[in-house]
């Protein structure tokens, strides 16, 4: 009787919930939290000679992550990833506010426009900004030829061109939420607004941006904290002059092959993603807001 | 008067603002397209030396750089699927059903969004070395279903939250019994959100460059032949193939929005 009862508390109960969360619950076992434990316990180890991991406790990884040249590549990602951050919002929020208030009917079309350029290779993409700037491109063509300037000016390699290649890169994680939030907007309150004597700045600041603010914090949490993990943009564009963290953690797994010191620097990530997430959702934000 | 006026210059004004941030979007395309065209055959093919259609077709000859294409396309067809299957049982089971540990399984959920991507590269190719497993095709695909799924998620959970679970109780009273309700039923009112996920991961499968750069050992998928290319030069038969892609996608976008996923598909298209 008793095994008649459980078997059928297996068919009923326990086997759907197996079959469908079972899948899910071992993939971001193995493929997530795992890995993420086996990196921090990484970046606990040191290495043989032969560059091998040799999982023996040390502190020197983090030792080494307080070195000078290292705390200049810190100061350097934050300075570039704030930079992204800002420069997103400032082109990002009027773009998004525009088409999502435009009462044109190819605004549907405008929206896919900001989508289309990124179903093409990001890489190749900004392999493209580096042909259009370099000294041979065709923006220095153009300078030439207008006569702003006899000598093609040096566009590459510096902090101001990763930054235009992160916002690049990263702006559609900016405009999609807030063009989301802008549209959501119910006009009526604009029009309450301007009906009681505010000017259309004013209605900006002290009703609009209030009330899409949620957009900006998602969008800026999107972009500031991909951007420094973004090697290949610093690396196409900066030639080595504006490594960022994720640089570092390339190079210590690609090159230098010190895994243990790379895994160190990627648990600095971890903990500034943390940090930010908590705070984006001490001020209210939404987590399913950062589905891309 | 002079309300109309001022109105007439911030439209002016935004009408340039608007311009000025779609050439920023659309330059870099028009230089690959440009590039697809050159007839240089110097590294690193950067000099203007006149219009050919040759990359084309000598583009069908580069067994290497079709062979990489062919594994992007395996890798994101495959992860698709297993991601949309996985994803979409989830996102139904977590729905439904109260379990242990199910706080921790939604919290995980949010790691592959929120963490830079680098971060579960390392984190992927260090488990991978240290259980022994050799890189190449199945470890791309077990790295790319693992940051495919919560995307699935989330759209599938976007459609449950306005789902009626009347319908299946009256599938399950006319004798139905759960496995025919799920197909007959549930999958099917599910479909937008899972149509939506499903496309959303195949265009993160397919563009993804920096979680493959750490888990590919020997095989080389589109994006990482690209990224092998940006040393020398990337020769114009990847910008005559990258532009292919660009029209296929377009076209696809196209057949798209002209009513296959009629509806629901803005509330995909904001996700991505």
């Amino acid at each position: 009787m008793t095994k008649e009862k459980s078997k059928h508390n297996f068919r009923s109960d326990v086997l759907p919930k197996l079959v469908t969360v079972g899948p899910v619950t071992v993939l971001l076992l193995c493929l997530v939290l795992i890995p993420l434990i086996l990196v921090g316990v990484m970046s606990f180890c040191r290495t043989d000679e032969y560059y091998n991991v040799v999982y023996k406790f040390t502190f020197t990884n983090y030792a080494k992550l307080v070195s000078p040249d290292y705390l200049k590549i810190y100061m350097q990602s934050l300075v570039i990833a704030l930079l992204t951050t800002v420069m997103c919002v400032l082109v990002g929020y009027p773009f998004a506010y525009i088409i999502a208030r435009t009462r044109s009917r190819k605004k549907k079309l405008l929206y896919m426009l900001v989508i289309i350029p990124f179903w093409t290779n990001s890489l190749i993409r900004i392999y493209g900004w580096r042909t259009f700037l370099g000294n041979t491109g065709w923006f220095n063509k153009l300078i030439m030829a207008i006569g702003i300037s006899k000598e093609p000016i040096e566009f590459l390699y510096k902090t101001g061109t990763t930054v235009f290649g992160m916002v690049y890169c990263l702006i559609p994680f900016m405009i999609l939420p807030l063009y989301t939030a802008i549209e959501k907007l119910d006009d009526s309150l604009l029009e309450a607004s301007s009906d009681l004597g505010a000017k259309p700045v004013k209605t900006f600041f002290e009703v609009i941006v209030p009330l899409t603010a949620s957009g900006i914090f998602s969008g800026s949490i999107m972009v500031f904290i991909p951007c420094l993990g973004y090697f290949f943009v610093s690396n196409i564009l900066g030639g080595g002059n504006t490594d960022m963290i994720g640089n570092l953690i390339e190079r210590q797994f690609k090159s230098a092959n010190n895994w243990p010191l790379g895994a160190a620097l990627s648990i600095i990530l971890i903990v500034v993603t943390l940090l930010l997430v908590k705070l984006y959702q001490k001020l209210g934000g939404d987590m399913d807001d950062l589905g891309v | 008067m002079k309300r109309i006026k001022k109105e007439k210059r911030v439209k002016r004004i935004s009408v340039i603002f608007c311009i000025i941030v779609y050439l920023y979007l659309f330059i870099p395309i028009a230089v690959i397209v440009a590039n697809s065209f050159n007839a240089t055959t110097s590294k690193p093919y950067l000099s203007w030396k006149g219009f050919t259609l040759d990359w084309y077709t000598k583009l069908w000859e580069n067994t290497e750089l079709l062979g990489s294409f062919g594994n992007t396309l395996i890798i994101a067809v495959v992860s698709t699927l297993l991601a949309t299957v996985i994803g979409t049982l989830g996102a139904v089971g977590m729905y439904r059903y109260k379990f242990k540990g199910k706080g921790i399984i939604n919290a995980l959920l949010y790691i592959p969004v929120v963490i830079p991507e680098i971060v579960l590269g390392i984190a992927l190719l260090t488990t991978f070395a240290r259980g022994g497993v050799p890189r190449g095709m199945l470890t791309l695909i077990m790295a790319h279903v693992s940051f495919c799924v919560p995307f699935v998620i989330f759209n599938v959970r976007a459609r449950l939250s306005g789902y009626d679970s009347s319908i299946e109780e009256a599938s399950m009273d006319l004798g139905a019994n759960r496995v025919v309700t799920f197909f007959e039923i549930t999958i099917p009112m599910l479909t937008p959100g899972i149509a939506g996920g499903a496309l959303l991961a195949f265009t993160l499968s397919i563009d993804d460059v920096i979680i493959s750069y750490f888990v590919n050992g020997q095989t080389k998928t589109f994006p990482l032949k690209v990224m092998e290319s940006i040393k020398s030069g990337v020769s114009p038969d990847v910008n005559a193939l990258s532009a292919l892609i660009l029209i296929a996608t377009i076209l696809l976008v196209v057949f798209t929005q002209s009513g296959i996923f009629s509806g629901k598909h803005k509330e995909k298209s904001t996700r991505r």
